[in-house]
């Protein structure tokens, strides 16, 4: 025992806890146990997390290109197709399993003592793990369609980073909220497949009626895969400021993204003490 | 500190229900857990939290253990609090026993490098060398439950809070378990257990507190604790009749242990040693003929075997604040099992009138090598005869 052991008070859980040391451990070692389980649950393991976006990237390059003949128009259509189905992926990936997350890891809820905002963030750390391989697939379809390799791809990782904040903002809203409300799920599900098509991911963002294309930009998802097609896979294309129509309006998304987030946190927070017993 | 619950009539957990009911949905039970409870474990000490099932035991560990929110009051806490109630909690079948500790020490508190130092450790402790890299499927309950207490037991906590674990296990373990209790209690960490187990808590505990409907009854000595949840359960577990005689009023019964023939204590027995099963009596009354009884139950409740001093000679009158210790000699040929002493003193007055019982109070662990499946092994010859 220490020599003077520290008195603490308490009313009840939070979502933060006061070990940061802790924290970090957890939401590691649950995300890599996820991770893990995936990976080496069945005999192709990885092969399965990646056969998915890349068979739905096979259709839609197939409808784009041979049937419809849209790609044509736009450099490197099925380099950007892919990158866009992966990175929509990402997001569409955690957020749709962190909506049930709580509900998910209700054993640990109700028997341990931890911070609980480290559930939703393995979701995303987990979900992170998987974008990371499948941007190795990505980078070798880039080269391998004869991109040179440019400095401005650095750009991907703050790119990837709002995207993290995004989802993440979004699964603490949702999981919270899903713990009172089990039809968030499938609102959720609908809602997602409406900013699919919303999104730039089959097409991209020039291609849009000039008269809603400065609109759609404010939409972050909208904004970072604009940004993305300018500095990973054509140069020419128009950068997400010159698409939203000067780098001012850019605060437009970075709002959202910062509001999404903090609402997240906000009602995390708010519902964190009583999680347990409202599972 | 006061815990209560809103139980709903009718859960509304959808938007489409909650737009249909406005109002419905509004109407509650509250469930007043906890109440207004107020105590105090000093450092060092192994403290019994008893109490029948929905007496609020549980949901009082929770709010301890920092896992339900309170209502009222307030917790402190001096030292690092164990984060866990149950064992094993976390595990995941489709994993070997090796991952799993490493996540399950993490989940209670140690860095990964902790966590991968005392592995050896707890893989020993645990017995299950041979059987660190099968997944956890593929374990019996029993062998997951002792790799749980294996890694409960390496965190390094001031304060363990212990929910019911000592009902799983065979008997060799139970006792590792208990020797690991006793030497925690040793390094000045303070153990809180709930438990329905009397014999538990008179063993182990330096007090205890009985909780009945979230209110404290009792709080003091586990022999008086105990005494006084079994006379709030008396009318269930009894089964003898107790009409005329207030429970405690006549004779109060003692510690109760077992002994061999050397007085020593046994809290395992061999097959064949003789063992003598002692009583602590004192009568508040006189008693004129009195009937002393052992009764022995299994680990699955049955009556197994029940000694009793009526074939005896008759033990005499016993006058008001006479003190006694009764001590039953018998051969044990009980079968292995986990068994508890349940004490009764009666008096014989035109037929026989049970004075006082305590339920389950003390235990005798029986152990060898021949599992015949009975619940006794007596002695055998054996013939064979060919033809």
């Amino acid at each position: 025992m220490n020599a003077q052991p520290a008195v603490s008070r308490y009313r009840g859980p939070s979502a933060l806890g006061d070990d940061l040391r802790r924290f970090v451990n957890l939401t590691v070692i649950l995300a890599v146990t996820d991770f893990k389980l995936r990976f080496f649950g069945s005999a192709l393991g990885y092969f399965w997390t990646l056969i998915r976006p890349l068979l739905l990237f096979g259709v839609l390059y197939f409808v784009f290109t041979e049937v419809v003949r849209f790609g044509d128009d736009v450099k490197n259509y099925p380099v950007y197709l892919l990158a866009a189905i992966m990175l929509f992926g990402f997001f569409a990936e955690t957020t749709s399993r962190g909506v049930n997350s709580l509900v998910e890891r209700e054993n640990l809820l109700r028997k341990v003592r931890f911070p609980r905002m480290v559930i939703p963030l393995s979701v995303t750390l987990n979900a992170l793990f998987n974008l990371g391989l499948n941007l190795i697939v990505v980078l070798v379809f880039v080269l391998a369609s004869g991109i040179e390799p440019r400095w401005a791809w650095l750009e991907m990782f703050p790119l990837i980073a709002l995207l993290v904040v995004l989802a993440t903002g979004v699964t603490m809203l949702l999981s919270a909220l899903y713990v009172r409300y089990r039809d968030i799920q499938p609102i959720w599900e609908v809602a997602l497949q409406m900013l699919f098509y919303a999104s730039p991911v089959i097409y991209v963002t020039s291609a849009l009626p000039d008269s809603i294309e400065q609109e759609a930009m404010a939409s972050p998802l909208t904004a970072v895969l604009t940004q993305m097609r300018h500095a990973l896979i054509d140069p020419g294309a128009p950068t997400a400021a010159e698409a939203i129509g000067g780098s001012a309006r850019l605060l437009i998304p970075l709002a959202v993204v910062i509001a999404v987030f903090a609402l997240g946190v906000w009602v995390f927070m708010r519902e964190a003490p009583r999680i347990a017993e409202n599972l | 500190m006061s815990k209560a619950f809103r139980l709903p009539h009718q859960h509304y957990s959808t938007l489409k229900e909650r737009a249909l009911h406005p109002f419905d949905s509004r109407s509650y039970d509250v469930l007043q857990a906890v109440d207004d409870l107020s105590f105090e474990v000093k450092t060092g000490e192994f403290f019994g939290i008893v109490g029948r099932n929905g007496s609020g035991k549980s949901t009082l560990l929770k709010c301890l253990a920092g896992i339900y929110g309170i209502d009222a009051g307030r917790i402190e806490i001096n030292g690092r609090l164990s984060p866990f109630i149950e064992l094993g909690v976390g595990f995941n079948p489709d994993l070997t026993a090796r991952d799993n500790v490493v996540i399950n020490a993490i989940m209670l508190g140690l860095s990964r490098r902790e966590a991968r130092r005392r592995f050896d450790e707890i893989i020993e402790f645990a017995e299950l060398e041979e059987f660190v890299d099968l997944k956890l499927k593929n374990y019996s309950s029993g062998m997951s439950v002792r790799l749980g207490f294996s890694v409960a037991v390496q965190v390094d906590a001031d304060v363990l809070l212990v929910d019911e674990v000592l009902a799983v296990g065979d008997a060799a373990f139970q006792r590792k378990c208990f020797d690991q209790f006793t030497r925690m209690r040793s390094e000045g960490r303070t153990i809180l257990l709930v438990t329905h187990d009397m014999s538990t808590v008179e063993r182990f505990c330096d007090r205890a507190m009985l909780l009945e409907r979230g209110s404290m009854l009792s709080i003091g000595p586990p022999d008086e604790v105990s005494q006084l949840y079994n006379e709030v359960n008396f009318g269930r577990l009894d089964d003898a009749d107790t009409a005329g005689a207030e429970p405690g009023q006549t004779v109060r019964i003692g510690r109760v242990w077992c002994e061999d023939t050397h007085g020593a204590r046994l809290e395992t027995a061999g097959h064949g040693q003789t063992c003598r099963a002692c009583m602590e009596l004192e009568f508040r009354r006189p008693v004129a003929f009195p009937v002393f009884t052992m009764t022995f139950r299994n680990d699955m409740r049955h009556t197994i075997f029940r000694a009793t001093s009526m074939p005896h000679p008759a033990p005499g009158e016993f006058r008001a604040g006479d003190r006694a210790t009764v001590r039953f000699s018998f051969q044990n040929l009980l079968a292995p099992s986990h068994y508890t002493l349940t004490p009764g003193v009666g008096e014989w007055d035109d037929g026989y009138r049970l004075l006082e019982q305590r339920d389950d109070v003390a235990s005798l662990i029986v152990e060898s090598d021949l599992q015949s499946g009975g619940v006794a092994d007596l002695p055998t010859e054996l013939e064979i005869v060919r033809s």
